[in-house]
């Protein structure tokens, strides 16, 4: 009996792991192919009547000192870009504004689809960094990733409403080219060979965003007249809502500030 | 009665410990992959990068190190099964060998699926919980291949109170459970109260396992002995537990995974494999020794009685 049990014991142990240790969420997301439900076409927007938003983005309280981000231990990474690398997360400008905030029009547009103004937004993987730090698309826009280091980088998008996927790119390899099928606010995107590597994703029905620059200003051009709320969204601060109304070839100023 | 160990059998039993040693390793370097986030730095499987050997910077080194132990555990488990099933005389020994190769190759297959599949948390949690089972599988055939088995079958010194063995298997099967709720908790599964409950279940079955065995069992006892060594890893392993989630929460926030705190992590998991593979010892030594003095004195001078 002992001798029998032993190995019995051994092969229900092994089938509890593989059966019963899992549990909880369902393996993986939908694929991208049957989604985007077919949003109502554009009303057209006359030219001589749109209006533009305006805005900066405040920075109060005291700057956090900037974190350097070591790769010395990587030389291919140092090898393209010599210059020190640092932590994007909070990047406060020398006029007290903060860089890499993403601001849209959260509501205000329906479900209306609008065009994008450009066939496609570039992103690029150099001295180990995303260049740039924080992007946003229109559903459907292609997305061109390319890799100028001289290293692998995986690159690996983390939405909850898209097709999760994770692809290397070696050195020298073709650009790759996505898009994403779902509006998402916002994707982190990541590589899990360096991985300090991290860059934001805003995705829209409409091109009505901006991310803010090295001024901490915005700019958001070609809006039909009517009622907004615009959002400001932060990687570490949050999300930031103002309402705001415009006029017919009205420009309005829309000024955001956050505590840090 | 005792026979001399046949020829294969020590060399067979010190290959059981490399393979152990592999294991254990194996099981730092699976820890390093999810402390430092690395699962997906390699996307393909089983190949990496397209190629057998990637250039080891950043998370490929902790991915495809962690591949390149697994491949020298899974061959070593190939060489043991196969050792085992050619030489040892036990039936059942030869079984146990089968399963651990099955979980070998059971495990290659999940940790293929883990990055096919984009780290999916079922699988991941199944992964962590058949690694440890595969330790123990390693390790109780280290046992089996050992003059201690044979040893454990003759007269003891002093006998444990009833319930003894049994309170030991409990101590282990909470020692698993709980290796599995930190498996849900360092994938996001469950949060921390469950981790954090079973601590506290398994610390007690242990900790009355030891002060059983040294308020009831000789000084020079083996099972006494051993639980000593369970005891401290027991008190070892709360610390770290204790660290790793001080450190972890202090360090909430931060884009990068801190050195200090996977070390610390780290350590936990692995400090959780040698406990519960101490503890599943314990048990197996301790039933043996209830089980065998019957058996010996039935089977005794039957040809059928083996060297373990």
């Amino acid at each position: 009996m002992i001798r029998s049990n032993w190995s019995w014991l051994a092969a229900l142990f092994l089938a509890l792991t593989v059966a019963g240790c899992g549990g909880g969420q369902p393996a993986a997301e939908q694929p991208a192919g049957d989604a985007a439900p077919a949003a109502p076409a554009a009303a057209p927007i006359d030219p001589a009547t749109v209006a533009t938003i305006t805005g900066k983005v405040a920075f109060t309280g005291q700057a956090p000192p900037r974190v350097r981000i070591r790769m010395d231990a990587v030389p291919a990474c140092t090898q393209a870009s010599p210059d020190p690398a640092y932590v994007q997360e909070v990047v406060v400008n020398d006029n007290n504004t903060l860089q890499n905030v993403f601001v849209y029009v959260k509501e205000g547009l329906g479900d209306r689809s609008f065009p994008a103004t450009t066939p496609e937004v570039v992103i690029d993987q150099k001295g180990c960094m995303y260049t740039p730090h924080m992007l946003g698309l229109v559903v459907g826009q292609k997305l061109r990733i390319k890799n100028s280091d001289p290293t692998n980088h995986n690159i690996h998008p983390l939405p909850k409403e898209n097709r999760e996927w994770n692809q290397s790119m070696p050195p020298g390899s073709a650009d790759l080219v996505q898009e994403f099928a779902r509006p998402e606010i916002m994707i982190p995107v990541k590589c899990n060979v360096h991985p300090w590597m991290i860059t934001y994703i805003g995705v829209q029905r409409h091109p009505f965003f901006a991310v803010t620059g090295a001024d901490g200003s915005f700019e958001i051009k070609g809006l039909p007249p009517g009622n907004y709320v615009i959002e400001a969204w932060h990687e570490k601060f949050g999300t930031f809502q103002q309402n705001v109304t415009v006029g017919a070839s009205e420009t309005k100023q829309v000024d955001f500030s956050i505590q840090g | 009665m005792s026979k001399n160990p046949p020829p294969d059998s020590q060399a067979i039993h010190w290959f059981a410990w490399l393979t152990a040693v592999a294991t254990f390793f194996l099981v730092i370097a699976g820890a390093l992959v999810v402390g430092y986030d690395a699962g997906l730095a390699v996307p393909d499987w089983p190949l990496s990068f397209g190629t057998w050997m990637p250039p080891m910077e950043g998370g490929v080194f902790y991915e495809h190190g962690h591949r390149m132990i697994a491949a020298t555990v899974g061959l070593l488990t190939t060489v043991l099964a196969v050792w085992l099933g050619w030489k040892d005389p036990r039936r059942w020994v030869k079984k146990l060998a089968g399963v651990a190769w099955v979980a070998v190759v059971v495990q290659a297959i999940l940790g293929g699926l883990t990055v096919l599949y984009l780290l999916p948390i079922p699988i991941l949690i199944a992964h962590a919980c058949l690694a440890q089972l595969f330790f123990c599988l390693i390790l109780s055939l280290v046992l089996f291949t050992s003059p201690a088995w044979e040893r454990a079958a003759g007269p003891a010194e002093t006998i444990p109170g009833a319930g003894f063995e049994q309170l030991a298997a409990a101590a282990t099967g909470a020692l698993f459970l709980q290796l599995a709720l930190g498996a849900a908790l360092r994938h996001k599964a469950l949060g921390e109260a469950p981790h954090l409950a079973g601590a506290g279940v398994a610390g007690f079955l242990v900790g009355w396992v030891c002060y059983r065995a040294v308020t009831e069992l000789g000084e020079c006892d083996a099972v006494r002995k051993l639980t000593k060594w369970v005891g401290g890893i027991l008190s070892l392993q709360l610390i770290l537990g204790l660290g790793a989630y001080s450190f972890r929460h202090a360090t909430t926030g931060l884009a990068e995974p801190q050195t200090f705190v996977v070390f610390l992590t780290t350590a936990h998991v692995v400090g959780g494999a040698l406990l519960l593979g101490s503890s599943l010892i314990l048990a197996l030594l301790s039933y043996r020794r209830q089980a065998v003095p019957e058996k010996a004195s039935s089977l005794a001078g039957s040809p059928q009685r083996t060297w373990a």
